[in-house]
């Protein structure tokens, strides 16, 4: 009985070749598209993590003003940080690297007929400490250049790019507004560009330098720390925040006037914003698969008239209702299984071709492709087999006169 | 094959049928008593909405009746479930349609074979069973074209073919020549009738011509969901 209900049911699929194909082509679509939605979700939310703790997880930045919901608000008319601060933490803070004074602002930087808008930092060397940063050539500044405030400068790749193209800029210089400086270090390539924001897009001066030269004033507007591991973050946070208290002489009941960002929060914010992003194409996706199977269901409640005619033809020769039946759940669930297996290949080839193309991470996520099946499958199923049952309960003269 | 006097294989006793509701009742079939024996070959006639192919239904157990007995080879029909109606079409009884209900974009043999195939024969079995009954319809010739490819006269006989490749004990045929020509029909008719010879299979037959009607061995003539005795029908040998 299975072996015939087989045979008929593969026989049934190559005579209607376009309603096979039809059925089939809406779950391929709709597992497709989930599963490469959610792929490139899941790549985008590894790739977004991955670059965060690429600026160092380690990291904690202080700036002044406080914090609220997410935005430094009272930042500009909070008390900078002085050169003292520096040296205090550097001195009284245990279990870190390095802390780096970085002062920034936007620049035009011209190098022979090239110019080129950029960032530049004022900061001394514990700041390619703290962001780990290592020099593709050239060197970092010297006690001297730091202490006073001489014009040299280290600059990221993405500056070489623009405006050397190959060639060396170790030891050129290079024009900053109204100034120049002798480029002595080029820093490797972070390599990752992050909401649009390109590490190596930028210029480090010392400090000095950038508060004479530039800013025109004494003021750090933002302190870069780094925690010697994982397990210090915490220790060292705190003991920045007693420090800074007390230095800027924050009573017990008042707000403190500054605030320390924890990397690692901001990983975790950032990955919680870009889960949501795989949430949102997997809705989209979810929503392909609905019409992936409302596209199933319409196919196959069309085909009802004739294939209830079919059903009656067949219990009028003989065939009783459980064959009939099985004839039809074969049909239906071999439709459903191909179109999901090619659905899975094809949402698996899209996912890993726009994930290799766009340089991402892959992620295997099992159980949406598990998911997508499922629900294709069952819509295949459903919608072959519940109409096929209520025709194969009529009395066969019915199920042969319906219109 | 030696006719004998035997128990009717058919019987039918005040059978009702009736289509809608309460208020707007239509009867098909009106309290029908009817036996035929096996090896007969009779022909059903009478006006179109008589009752013809109603009563060809409910002995095929193609559909339900109302009220009365329906008695086939000594089991109460009225009391047997859809698949048990089933089983007994497929082991005893063929049944030609009024239209063909042939499979379409099947091939006449598969169409053949079908009923083959849900009695369990093997593969092998089946084409050859098929072809055979193709052999005897005059269509070895188109096995492998699907009733597309064929014209009304070749579909009746792929038809007949599929009705009869089970050898079933008894044929019921509504209007088997209905959308044939004369020359045609009568070739269908001289089939059936050499069928009804040779092997002794019964036939019930319904018909609206006389020239067809002719070759059955007992007329029954219907009108209004009855039976009509003021006509007499002729017993033909
Ligand atoms: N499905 C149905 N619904 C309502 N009335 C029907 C149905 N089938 C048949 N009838 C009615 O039953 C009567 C007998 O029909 P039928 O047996 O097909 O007649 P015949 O085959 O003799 O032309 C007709 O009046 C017809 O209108
Ligand atoms: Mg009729």
């Amino acid at each position: 009985m299975i072996q015939n209900a087989f045979f008929l049911a593969l026989r049934e699929i190559r005579r209607s070749a376009m309603r096979s194909m039809l059925t089939t082509l809406g779950i391929v679509i709709g597992i497709a598209s989930v599963i490469a939605m959610v792929m490139l979700g899941d790549a985008t939310t590894a790739y977004i993590t991955q670059s965060i703790s690429k600026l160092g997880t380690n990291m904690l930045m202080v700036i002044p003003g406080q914090e609220r919901k997410g935005v430094p608000s009272s930042s500009l008319m909070a008390k900078k940080f002085t050169h003292n601060d520096i040296e205090a933490i550097k001195k009284e803070v245990a279990n870190i690297r390095g802390a780096a004074p970085v002062g920034s602002t936007m620049i035009r930087a011209v190098y022979g007929n090239q110019n080129y808008s950029t960032t530049i930092e004022g900061t001394d060397n514990d700041y390619f400490i703290v962001k780990d940063w290592v020099f593709a050539s050239g060197r970092n500044f010297s006690e001297i250049e730091l202490r006073s405030g001489k014009a040299v400068c280290v600059i990221g790749e993405s500056v070489k790019k623009e405006l050397y193209k190959d060639q060396d800029p170790i030891g050129t210089s290079l024009r900053l507004e109204n100034f120049s400086c002798e480029v002595i270090g080029l820093l490797e390539s972070k390599g990752a560009a992050m909401f649009g924001m390109d590490q190596d897009d930028v210029i480090i001066a010392p400090i000095r330098m950038f508060q004479r030269r530039i800013s025109g004033n004494q003021d750090i507007s933002r302190i870069m720390l780094s925690a010697s591991s994982a397990e210090v973050i915490e220790s060292a946070k705190a003991s920045t925040i007693a420090l800074l208290q007390e230095r800027r002489r924050i009573g017990l009941t008042q707000e403190d006037d500054f605030f320390v960002h924890d990397m690692r929060e901001m990983v975790q914010t950032l990955s919680s914003t870009t889960k949501m992003l795989t949430i949102l194409l997997g809705a989209v996706a979810a929503i392909s698969l609905l019409v992936g199977g409302i596209g199933i269901m319409n196919i196959m409640l069309v085909s009802v008239t004739e294939r209830t005619r079919e059903i009656g033809i067949r219990l009028a020769i003989g065939a009783l209702e459980r064959e009939v039946l099985l004839q039809f759940l074969i049909e239906a669930v071999v439709l459903s299984s191909l179109g999901g297996i090619i659905g899975i290949a094809l949402g698996i080839g899209v996912g890993v071709g726009t994930t290799i193309y766009f340089d991402l991470p892959l992620i295997f996520n099992t159980s949406i492709i598990f998911i997508a099946f499922l629900f294709s499958t069952c819509v295949g199923i459903i919608f072959g087999y519940f109409p096929a049952q209520k025709a194969a309960r009529l009395n066969p003269i019915d199920a042969l006169r319906h219109e | 094959m030696i006719q004998e006097e035997k128990e009717p294989i058919i019987s039918l006793r005040g059978i009702v049928k009736s289509y809608g509701s309460a208020e707007a009742t239509t009867y098909a079939l009106r309290g029908v008593d009817l036996d035929i024996k096996q090896g007969e070959f009779v022909a059903i006639m009478g006006p179109s909405g008589s009752g013809k192919s109603t009563v060809m239904n409910i002995i095929g157990g193609l559909d339900t009746f109302n009220s009365g007995e329906y008695n086939f080879g000594g089991v109460d029909i009225g009391s047997l479930s859809l698949d048990q109606k089933t089983l007994l079409r497929r082991n005893y009884i063929g049944f030609i349609f009024q239209g063909f209900n042939l499979l379409g974009k099947t091939t006449a043999i598969e169409n053949v074979e079908l009923p083959l195939l849900y009695r369990g024969f093997s593969a092998h079995d089946r084409s050859e069973m098929a072809m055979n009954a193709l052999r005897s319809v005059g269509l070895e010739k188109v096995s492998h074209h699907t009733p597309g490819q064929l014209s009304g006269g070749q579909q009746q006989r792929v038809a007949i073919a599929r009705a009869i490749v089970t050898d079933p004990f008894i044929l019921l045929a509504d209007e088997p020549t209905g959308n044939l020509d004369t020359v045609k029909g009568k070739e269908i008719m001289e089939l059936l009738s050499s069928f009804n010879k040779e092997k002794g299979l019964t036939i019930v037959m319904v018909t609206h011509e006389d020239e067809m009607a002719a070759y059955a061995s007992r007329i029954i003539r219907f009108r209004d969901g009855k039976i009509d005795n003021s006509v007499h029908t002729k017993i033909v040998q």
